[in-house]
């Protein structure tokens, strides 16, 4: 069936669910609930990350098609299939989701002392939901799991969060709910107009012009949300500020991709014309929302804010690359997306470090912190720069990439979407001053501790990502080259069959 | 492969050193970065000699993949040319010296193992940029020494002042890197690669090739090396983006001097040398290059005058300097500048670490009124400093005479008509340079003592770790002129330079150079003899003069005091605006109009559904009526529209 030999996409998909099944039947005082249900959590998701190693190693990176393809009989009725399948632009997202998670588990070990039991399951599904969407290959079934993530991330917002947590689980609730309803929306109107929901099959349905107009404002109205692009990112920073360390890392490393890979998925492919007369568009407000959010952040008193709003401009350069159509855009674009996932999801950490031991975001309440923290100063100024984008750090590739892909379009566009460089370095060293230099002069910051094991074992795969994605970058666009490859002949083929059309029409 | 060893042995040592720095203590990790650094430093020249010399033949090492996507292929490799192997065997060399400095200097610090491993990571992250075999490794080293001069400017990170200055000079070098990175990109969208293998041999080819910028067509080249040089200004401190190489005074001064001397500020000068086969084809990017280096070279000469800081004197005199450099590559002659380079890299290592070892003797006095009367008691600093300052005021037979004599006879034969303006700028600076080196010397070591009686008893030679490189660093700066001038410059500079520099065969300035007239080869020299009896008069004979032309031109010597105002000009036009615009675009467009509207449509639905509950009275009558104008409703839209 497929090179695995095993259903392994789905076993990917719903093992973490079994975990939930697990902890569902513990019972017992609540210290041995809780310890049980964090053991039983972490054992699940290194399982799940485990089994997304051999989902990595037995991948076959010259074959730019859909692999481990599962498929079952759903509604056949109605052309909707239970279909499950990676390429390569879509296996490192299932594999980043799979990495973070336990990070995350770990993450939570002492911070979550509420409802253990509960905030594990909820992670849990989270899990499933992301595996789910980065893996289906039916337009439904994305959807389903699309609309799934909402509900495990808006508790472990609402009910874990800050002081504010109901305002910002709600508004991320309706914010995404509202682009959502676009989005099935075009999932009813793709299926009705090609017949069936089959992702391979609609990739290759020529809409016409008209429609595509249509669909890609519906599909734009849902995944822009999520991306966040500028106007509709305020939810983010309200979303990050408020939800548990844990939420954040998974927030700002998978759930903000899921916008961008529907871009990839979708939008792009499927509708081309579309794609390509809205680039332009597209341009101007990831342009702004580089430079906007950058100098937001520059002026923000709050670390999870500050870095909210980094997301912001760092998925602007996301956008920017996928629609310049060219492999060198569409590569850097998937990069810095994997790289953005494990970096901000670092820095998330980073701040959690010190929210865990003093209790307070406010930047001014820190200081200095060198002094007393010096592992701690190096991996977070390891994450500061792979975030600026050094080179021979994650952030690099990307950004580059990018930059090569959009000067393509114009000397315009890549000299303002690198404004990010600068602003970048300004906000994030800004940032790294005020919390980490200076002299340590505050009472309370006097005894304040280095990072523990705990928290190394955290940090240590991370480093390593970010070591690993800087020096050797290759070993990850290698995965995605042969799929970008055949996305681009598939833009440009039908660009110019749509160009040629209009030719003999005129 | 001894050359491989030359660029990674420092990385070893400042892993290491960063890693178990506090676990071996500080002893080892100096045995061990100094081990390495000698390591280096001994493969380095031992590769050079092999390659001038030996009759080594060039290549490239190859390490393995770096970045792909589609055409776009970037290795890590290094390359062994000529221009390369001069670089490493310089940088290893005056690093070393450097690293052992730093044991006298920084013997009182509190943590030698992070300042030992800072010190290597930048020479690794400039052996890398030197070594480079494509454009985008370059940048690598390009970022890894503005990473490591962040770190090392901001070494006191207690000191507010230098995590400003570290951030200054990151931020404005990020600026200038905007450039070189879009710069990159432009050239992949001309060759296809970014290679400098093919780019260079498919110059010929793309010569024509057009680039649309502001809807009009410029030749590809043009744009390219405005946009390098755009990057290279960042770096190497000149004219508009000069602002942060003064403040990173504030880095300890082992630091200065590698900033100075080998590992930051030259990079730019090497980008300009690296590219000459394909800047050589861009005229009028060449044009920016000299006047821009012009500027510099003259602005900083100004600047330098009126400083009172030992340090911030030497910094304006580096950046006047790199000037000069660029007016040798915007001519033409790289080989000038590359040469420049080398000899400046040997009399600027030795001014800052002499000046250190000043500032050493006199308890961290870095102020030169507060000095004075102390050659006595440091002789050997004082001797070092003159032969450093004579170097520097380029008078024979010393290092930078010949550098900086055969820089204005270039940019006096070149055809191109603003490479004059190089020359008279260059000129004029050369008196200048004179001027302020000699006033360096006469308020520092001469005259009664100006420091109180306490600094004074305490003034002492330091020891022979700081001492040695002295010495060495002196040496260099007497022979590097003589011994390599006639090998780098003169007619057959090609047996030197082998395939590292090619040239634009129209381009024949280094013969041309050796036939100016006797009087601009000699005016330099008769300008920089008047600038040191000018400071002499000023400063030895008659003290009043400049007290009283201080007094007298108030507004000329508060303007140079200032360093022009650039500082508050960028403050008042780019600094605070922006963190003004960025506060406004959080707290009203953001939080106010993008969430208003959300917010908005909340705040409706909830006050919506309040007056929609009154409707709900619960009053069987009043349900039965909507439902009956609900029913007329329907019947009405059946029957009509229908």
């Amino acid at each position: 069936m497929n090179q695995a030999g095993f259903p392994l996409l789905s076993m990917l998909t719903f093992l973490p669910l079994v975990g939930v099944a697990i902890i569902l039947t513990i019972r017992g005082e609540e210290a041995v609930v809780a310890s049980n249900a964090r053991w039983t959590a972490l054992w699940t998701s290194l399982l799940t990350a485990l089994l997304s190693v051999v989902l990595w190693a037995k991948f076959d990176p010259s074959d730019g098609g859909f692999q481990f393809v599962e498929t079952a009989e759903w509604l056949p009725a109605w052309g909707i299939t239970y279909k499950m399948g990676v390429d390569g632009i879509s296996l490192l997202f299932v594999m980043l989701a799979t990495v973070l998670t336990p990070i995350c588990i770990l993450a939570a070990w002492e911070t979550i002392q509420s409802r253990v039991r509960e905030f594990m399951i909820a992670f849990l599904v989270l899990e499933t939901m992301m595996v789910g969407v980065f893996a289906s290959l039916d337009f439904v079934l994305f959807y389903m799991f699309f609309e799934g993530v909402l509900i495990p991330m808006y508790l472990i917002i609402g009910i874990w969060g800050g002081p504010r947590r109901v305002y910002a689980a709600i508004k991320f609730f309706l914010y995404t709910l509202a682009g959502s309803l676009l989005l099935l929306l075009a999932v009813l109107a793709m299926w009705s107009a090609a017949g069936t929901t089959d992702i391979p099959t609609l990739m290759t349905h020529a809409f016409s012009p008209r429609v595509q107009t249509w669909l890609f404002l519906a599909l734009f109205a849902s995944f822009a949300v999520k991306v966040p692009m500028w106007p509709l990112h305020t939810w983010l920073p309200d979303a990050h500020v408020e939800a548990p360390t844990s939420g954040s890392v998974i927030l700002a490393g998978v759930l903000i991709k899921m916008g961008a890979y529907g871009f990839l998925r979708f939008s792009v492919p499927m509708l081309p014309d579309a794609s390509q007369e809205f680039a332009p568009f597209i341009f101007a407000i990831s342009v702004i929302a580089v430079i906007y959010a950058s100098l937001v952040a520059l002026a923000q008193t709050d670390m999870k804010k500050l870095i909210a709003y980094s997301s912001v401009a760092h998925m602007g350069i996301v956008t920017i690359g996928i629609f310049t159509f060219n492999a060198q855009g569409i590569s850097g674009a998937l990069f810095q997306m994997l790289s953005h996932g494990v970096v901000s999801g670092a820095l998330f950490l980073c701040v959690g470090v010190v929210y865990d031991r003093i209790h307070t975001r406010e930047i001014a309440r820190y200081g200095g912190l060198s002094d007393r923290m010096p592992a701690y100063a190096i991996t977070f100024m390891l994450f500061t720069m792979a975030s600026i984008g050094l080179p021979g750090t994650a952030g690099f590739a990307g950004e580059v990439l990018v930059l090569v892909g959009s000067l393509k379009i114009s000397l315009w566009l890549s000299l303002l979407g690198g404004m990010g460089m600068i602003l970048g370095a300004a906000y994030m060293l800004w940032l790294y001053r005020r919390m980490m230099f200076g002299a340590l002069d505050k009472i309370d910051l006097k005894g304040i501790l280095d990072l523990s094991p705990r928290e190394i074992a955290i940090f240590a795969p991370l480093v390593l990502l970010t070591l690993w994605m800087g020096i050797y970058p290759s070993s990850f666009t290698g995965f995605f080259e042969a799929s970008v490859g055949r996305m681009v002949d598939h833009h440009q083929a039908a660009i110019g069959a749509a160009t040629k059309l209009a030719g003999v029409l005129r | 492969m001894l050359f491989a060893v030359a660029v990674f042995a420092p990385l070893l040592g400042s892993v290491i050193a960063l890693l178990l720095g506090r676990a071996i203590g500080d002893r080892a990790c100096q045995a061990v970065t100094i081990g390495c650094m000698a390591l280096a430093s001994v493969c380095g020249v031992t590769a050079f000699v092999t390659l001038v010399y030996g009759g080594g033949s060039p290549g490239v090492v190859s390490l393995g993949d770096w970045i792909q996507a589609g055409s776009f292929h970037t290795q890590w490799a290094l390359r062994y040319d000529t221009l390369s192997a001069v670089m490493v065997a310089m940088v290893t060399f005056i690093a070393t010296l450097i690293h052992i400095y730093s044991i006298g200097y920084m013997s009182h610090d509190r943590s030698i193992w992070r300042f030992f491993s800072y010190l290597s990571l930048f020479t690794f992250a400039m052996l890398m940029l030197v070594t480079a075999d494509n454009l985008l490794q370059l940048f690598f080293g390009w970022e890894g020494v503005g990473l490591a001069s962040y770190l090392l400017i901001g070494f006191w990170y207690d000191r507010p002042k230098a995590c400003a200055a570290a951030m200054k000079a990151f931020i404005v070098n990020r600026v200038g890197d905007l450039g070189f990175a879009v710069g990159i990109a432009l050239v992949y969208a001309t060759f296809g690669s970014i290679d400098f293998t093919t780019i260079f041999a498919a110059v010929p080819a793309h010569q024509g090739d057009m680039y649309q910028v502001f809807d009009v067509s410029w030749r590809s080249f043009e744009v390219i090396g405005v946009l390098l040089f755009i990057g290279a200004m960042g770096k190497s401190a000149q004219l508009g983006l000069h602002v942060w190489l003064p403040d990173a005074m504030e880095g300890p001064t082992p630091v200065s001097a590698l900033i100075h001397a080998a590992t930051m500020v030259t990079a730019g000068v090497f980008l300009m040398a690296r590219m000459s086969p394909l800047l050589d084809f861009a005229p009028g990017a060449l044009e920016i290059v000299t006047i821009v280096g012009a500027s510099t070279a003259l602005f900083a000469a100004t600047v330098g005058c009126v400083q009172t800081d030992i340090k911030r004197i030497i910094a304006y005199s580096t950046c006047s300097q790199l000037g000069y450099m660029f007016i040798a590559a915007g001519v033409g002659a790289y080989q000038a500048s590359m040469f420049h380079l080398l000899t400046h890299a040997f009399f600027k290592a030795l001014l800052f670490l002499g000046a250190g070892s000043v500032i050493h003797a006199m308890s961290d006095e870095q102020d030169i009124r507060r000095m004075g009367g102390i050659w006595k008691l440091i002789p050997l600093t004082y001797a070092v400093m003159w032969i450093g300052n004579l170097a520097l005021s380029g008078i024979p037979p010393f290092a930078g005479y010949f550098s900086k004599d055969a820089i204005l006879e270039a940019a006096w034969a070149s055809h191109a008509g603003y490479a004059h303006y190089g020359f008279w700028c260059g000129l004029v600076a050369a008196f200048l340079t004179a001027f302020y080196s000699w006033r360096l010397l006469i308020l520092t070591f001469h005259g009664k003592p100006r420091a109180d009686a306490h600094t004074m008893a305490h003034v002492h030679e330091s020891p022979a770790v700081m001492t040695v490189p002295l010495i060495l660093l002196a040496i260099g700066a007497v022979v590097t002129g003589f011994a390599f001038a006639e090998q780098m410059l003169g007619h057959d500079w090609m047996a030197f330079w082998g395939a590292s520099i090619q040239l634009n065969p129209a381009n024949q300035v280094l013969h041309e150079m050796h036939d100016v007239p006797e009087l601009v080869a000699l005016a330099p020299t008769v300008l920089g003899g008047l600038g040191i009896a000018l400071a002499y008069l000023f400063y030895m004979f008659a003290p009043g003069i400049p007290a009283f032309l201080g007094t007298r031109f108030g507004a000329v010597h508060r303007f140079l005091l200032n360093k022009w105002y650039f500082d508050e000009l960028y403050g008042a036009v780019i600094v605070r605006p922006l963190m003004g615009l960025a506060r406004t675009l959080w707290i009203v467009a953001d939080a106010q109009i993008i969430d208003g509207m959300p917010n908005g449509v909340a705040g409706l639905t909830a006050d919506g559904a309040e007056q929609i509950v009154k409707v709900q009275t619960g009053s069987i009558a009043h349900y039965a009526f909507a439902m009956l104008i609900g029913v007329v409703f329907l019947v009405t839209v059946y029957l009509f529209i229908r």
